[in-house]
């Protein structure tokens, strides 16, 4: 654990702003110069319920929310029920400030709101005693109080933001500044008015504590994204210009996105009746020539099975995405969970031909879209991102010029017109789009309205003019040559650290392998871990499909044992790496969690430890171990 | 060279060029009715002037769609109840197409039934035809949502108990600004309907009835039919929603008390079609998507979005 970064806490109810008033937190912070990663987690509620964010800043990079946090801002649940129904749903205005202090670092700032929490309730928790026992320092505030003299109660939050200010040392006017961006009016007066009183007020008092906001200096302009936004500007720039969906959480986020973005790039966004029409309108703007996406979360996305095979058999480039949470069926929405791997890789009747990646962060988001956009509009095929909740709504600090690229006017491989003419074509005209022999297996294509293109296309196999065939010897060779794809794919992608990456020392005793959205968490454990004096590498694998074989293989083979660290209970992936790999068992362990929380570095950084010594317990009660079979 | 120049040429369409000239004889048993919606069509082509590389027929599975597989356009020939969605998109992504969509009544009122009331609601210009059999004909002689209460098959031994849908009343209902029948025995007014219904600036529903005389054998097939616009009998206001519904009831009704009644129930021109309400919106461009590929124009670049962010 780095001592020279601050996690700030702010928690309350659904519905309270926290999302709002955490994003300028972070925001700010970036702009004062620090690297910035927030970390989510909310109940499946609109209102109410228990809802916290948490805003960890460094002057070094960071890859992930950390352990614990260090200081809290307990709102008070303004959407809270009456206490009344506390046997079912306890004391939820109280739950801000006593549902997070078992996380809260040693040394730790507390500022909850005086002006909601009854006094005898705030007793009750003994906060006193555990204050004095870890050395939290208290800072009780009537934040309802000052915002209700200035503005309205909702203010409560700008009044704990002027709060941490004074209390960590962060100049008020980024607040400011990032308020007079977003609200104007008497709004925004009163919202000055709030902070500026909360500042004010609270540096007349006396600090206990010693926690600072580090300074610190990010190179050139920087932007607070989130996985989301990383895909939809991905696609953008690779030159999506369809999008059909369905709202389901948390692929919503994405498709709000580009709904309101695409028409502004001459592009069409629409919302249509369900999963499996989203899918098919993607396949059908996909079959004129546009490059089209679609996408859903868990439920939505067993939906599209079907026109995901149908993408397949007939070849239709297509991009869709999976946004998981966990499962099955409707699960917990608002939870992530990386448990839809083998769904995405089998759903679907026949041999599939797709491609599937899983980005790591929200700049992986946005070069594997484009990678995904790629290869379907070179190869015909559906390319998948899988991603999940974590990653959905995790900002991070991202450099503007990252974005500062090309974008990708290319058909993939649509002939022109003049190309169509030169093309194979039969007898009576009709042109040859399923050529059995054509060149890393990719047919030549035409799309509808372009001369001497005409054909037929199917979910039905077809013979070389597209024509519905059961003819044995036909079969065989369009299987093969869609097959064959896969080859030129895994060549084409073979080299990409993105999509690969190792972290660590080269000759390391241990590994530790992760798929996904974990890949900022394993590496940061993995380094706490060499900085301890362990030996200990990491791979952090973003291409599942075609399967990345030659460097998982060495990548297990050069260390003595491996972590298979993933969010689900029945180690998904480790299966995958046994079953491409067909070995290995002796050597792979798995580290699960599946509880709706995603991984903390000194989880990984005690299994480890435990393989090391030996000994095969999970590091505690939210984690399964799972000893590799030689055990 | 442009890059869809099949489009809008100007010159006489023979029917025949929209035979494939590739091995396909279509499949369908003798008789049966589909060969009488393919005729229509081909024919309705040459009378409109489309030619077939302007042309994109999408289908479901079934009997019925194998349609674009006998049918020389561009095609694709998709899933069981999915050619709408499949076909919007198409005709969205590039408007200069003329887009038909096909399909039997078990693919389009059964389990692509969603998407015909959402696509007739959005009123996407197209034209969707359904061949109603009133059985499920591929499948080898199930019931169909249009088969006649009491009907027994296979999977309802002991006879239909539910009452058939109204395709057309749904239709109208739902918000399609064309709707209308037609029978395979009827082949000049299925051409004349199929070519309006094409040249409808809308969605425009035709509900065709097609015998299947494989398997539904006691279905009539579908003579005597009447003509609505052409009898004395029925008199009522095609632009009219009021009368439209009234008179398709009667039609729906009548339909299984043996009496055909065929023609167009509803036409309502002047609503824009979705597409170009999108248009006026300034959520949809002109042109075909897939053109500014080819152009290579200027290309906006996501970075002035995330300028936003910083
Ligand atoms: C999802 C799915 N369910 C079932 C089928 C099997 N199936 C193929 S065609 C068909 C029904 C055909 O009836 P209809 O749509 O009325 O067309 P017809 O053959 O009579 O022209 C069915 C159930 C399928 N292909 N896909
Ligand atoms: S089974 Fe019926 S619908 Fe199918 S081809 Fe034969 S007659 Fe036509």
């Amino acid at each position: 654990m780095t001592q020279d970064d601050l996690v700030w806490r702010i928690a309350g109810g659904s519905g309270d702003g926290i999302d709002s008033t955490s994003r300028n937190f972070a925001k700010a912070l970036m702009r004062a110069g620090l690297h910035v990663f927030t970390h989510r987690h909310y109940p499946s509620r609109i209102r109410g319920g228990h809802t916290y964010v948490e805003v960890r800043a460094s002057d070094e990079p960071v890859r992930s929310r950390g352990d614990g946090y260090n200081v809290l801002l307990a709102l008070g649940d303004s959407f809270a029920r009456s206490t009344e129904d506390e046997a079912y749903y306890g004391n939820e205005k109280l739950k801000p400030l006593a549902e997070n202090l078992d996380e809260l670092r040693e040394g730790g700032i507390v500022i909850y709101d005086e002006g909601m929490l009854d006094e005898d309730d705030v007793a009750d928790l003994d906060l006193e005693t555990r204050a004095e026992e870890n050395d939290w320092h208290l800072y009780p505030t009537d934040l309802r109080g000052i915002a209700r003299e200035h503005g309205r109660d909702v203010m409560r939050n700008t009044a704990g933001v002027g709060v941490t200010a004074a209390l960590l040392g962060i100049d008020p006017s980024y607040f400011e500044t990032l308020m007079g961006e977003s609200m104007d009016g008497d709004i925004l007066d009163a919202n000055l008015d709030v902070l500026s009183d909360a500042y004010e007020q609270t540096q007349e008092w006396e600090f206990t504590h010693d926690l600072e906001v580090p300074d610190g200096e990010t190179e050139g302009e920087q932007a607070l994204l989130n996985g989301s936004q990383g895909i939809a500007y991905g696609a953008i720039d690779e030159g999506c210009r369809f999008i059909a969906g369905y709202p389901m959480t948390p692929w919503t986020e994405v498709f709000s996105i580009m709904s309101k973005h695409l028409p502004k790039v001459g592009g069409i966004a629409e919302q249509v009746e369900d999963e499996i029409a989203a899918a098919a309108l993607a396949l059908g703007a996909s079959h004129t020539g546009a490059k089209a996406m679609s996408g859903s979360s868990g439920g939505g996305f067993s939906l599209m099975s079907e026109p995901l095979g149908l993408a397949e058999m007939s070849e239709t480039p297509v991009v869709l995405l999976e946004a998981q949470r966990a499962g099955p069926s409707t699960g917990m929405p608002t939870k992530p969970e990386q448990s839809d791997l083998e769904h995405v890789l089998y759903t679907s009747q026949g041999d599939s031909t797709r491609v599937v990646f899983a980005p790591a962060n929200a700049e992986e988001c946005y070069e594997q879209t484009r990678r995904a956009f790629e290869v379907a509009y070179e190869y015909q095929l559906p390319a998948i991102i899988m991603y999940d909740q974590k990653l959905e709504g995790e900002l991070r600090n991202v450099p503007v010029e990252f974005f500062d690229r090309e974008t990708h006017p290319d058909p993939g491989t649509i002939l022109s017109e003049d190309e169509i003419a030169e093309a194979a074509h039969h007898a009576s005209g009709t042109f040859a789009r399923f050529k059995r022999d054509a060149e890393k297996g990719i047919s030549p294509r035409s799309v509808p309205g372009q001369k001497g293109g005409r054909h037929l296309t199917s979910g039905n196999e077809t013979n070389e003019w597209g024509h519905i065939c059961e003819d044995p010897e036909n079969r065989k060779d369009q299987v093969d040559r869609r097959f064959s794809k896969f080859e030129h794919i895994a060549e084409d992608l073979a080299g990409d650290e993105s999509l690969v990456t190792r972290h660590g020392p080269a000759d390391a005793d241990y590994g530790v392998i992760t798929w996904g959205s974990q890949q900022g968490t394993v590496f940061e454990a993995v380094d706490r871990l060499n900085a301890d004096g362990q030996s200990v590498a990491a791979l952090g694998v973003s291409q599942i499909k075609p399967f990345p074989a030659p460097e998982i293989e060495a990548f297990i083979e050069g260390v003595d044992e491996v972590v298979v660290v993933e969010m689900n209970a029945s180690g998904q992936f480790k299966g995958l790496v046994q079953k491409e790999l067909g070995a290995y068992g002796e050597k792979l362990s798995s580290l699960l969690k599946y509880n709706g929380n995603p991984f903390e570095p000194r989880e990984i950084v005690e299994a480890v430890e435990n393989t090391a010594a030996g000994d095969r317990d999970a590091p505690d009660d939210a984690t399964t171990f799972v000893p590799a079979t030689g055990d | 060279m442009s890059t869809f120049s099949a489009i809008d040429q100007d010159r006489e369409i023979d029917r025949e060029e929209f035979t494939p000239g590739v091995e396909p004889q279509p499949t369908w048993c003798p008789g049966c009715g589909d060969f009488a919606v393919l005729k229509a069509l081909k024919g309705a082509m040459a009378d409109i002037g489309r030619s077939p590389e302007e042309v994109l027929t999408v289908t479901g599975i079934g009997c019925s769609s194998k349609l674009n597989s006998y049918f020389g356009s561009y095609g694709f020939h998709t899933i069981h109840g999915r050619p709408l969605p499949v076909a919007r998109a198409a005709k969205l992504a590039n408007p200069d197409l003329e887009v038909v969509a096909a399909g039997g009544d078990g693919d389009g009122y059964g389990i692509g039934a969603n998407h015909f009331l959402h696509s007739a609601r959005e009123n996407h210009d197209m034209t969707y035809i359904v061949f109603n059999n009133e059985i499920f004909g591929l499948t080898k002689g199930q019931t169909s949502p249009t088969s006649p209460m009491g009907h027994t098959s296979k999977t309802q031994p002991s006879g239909n108990a539910k009452s058939p849908i109204r395709p057309l009343s749904l239709a109208l209902t739902a918000g399609a600004t064309y709707v209308a029948r037609t029978a395979a025995t009827n082949p000049r007014q299925a051409q004349e309907i199929v070519a309006e219904a094409i040249e409808h600036d809308g969605f425009a529903h035709i509900d065709f009835l097609t015998q299947c005389p494989t398997w539904n054998k006691d279905a009539k097939s579908y003579v005597p039919y009447t003509d609505v616009q052409d009898s004395d009998e029925y008199d009522f206001d095609v632009s009219d929603h009021g009368e439209a519904n009234a008179m398709m009831r009667t039609v729906e009704d009548k339909l299984y008390e043996g009496e055909i009644l065929t023609g167009r129930f509803y036409v309502e021109d002047g609503r824009p079609s979705y597409g170009q309400k999108k248009r006026e919106q300034g959520e949809m461009p002109a042109e075909p998507l897939a053109q500014r590929y080819f152009e290579d124009g200027e290309w906006e670049r996501s970075i002035d979005f995330v300028k936003k962010h910083t």
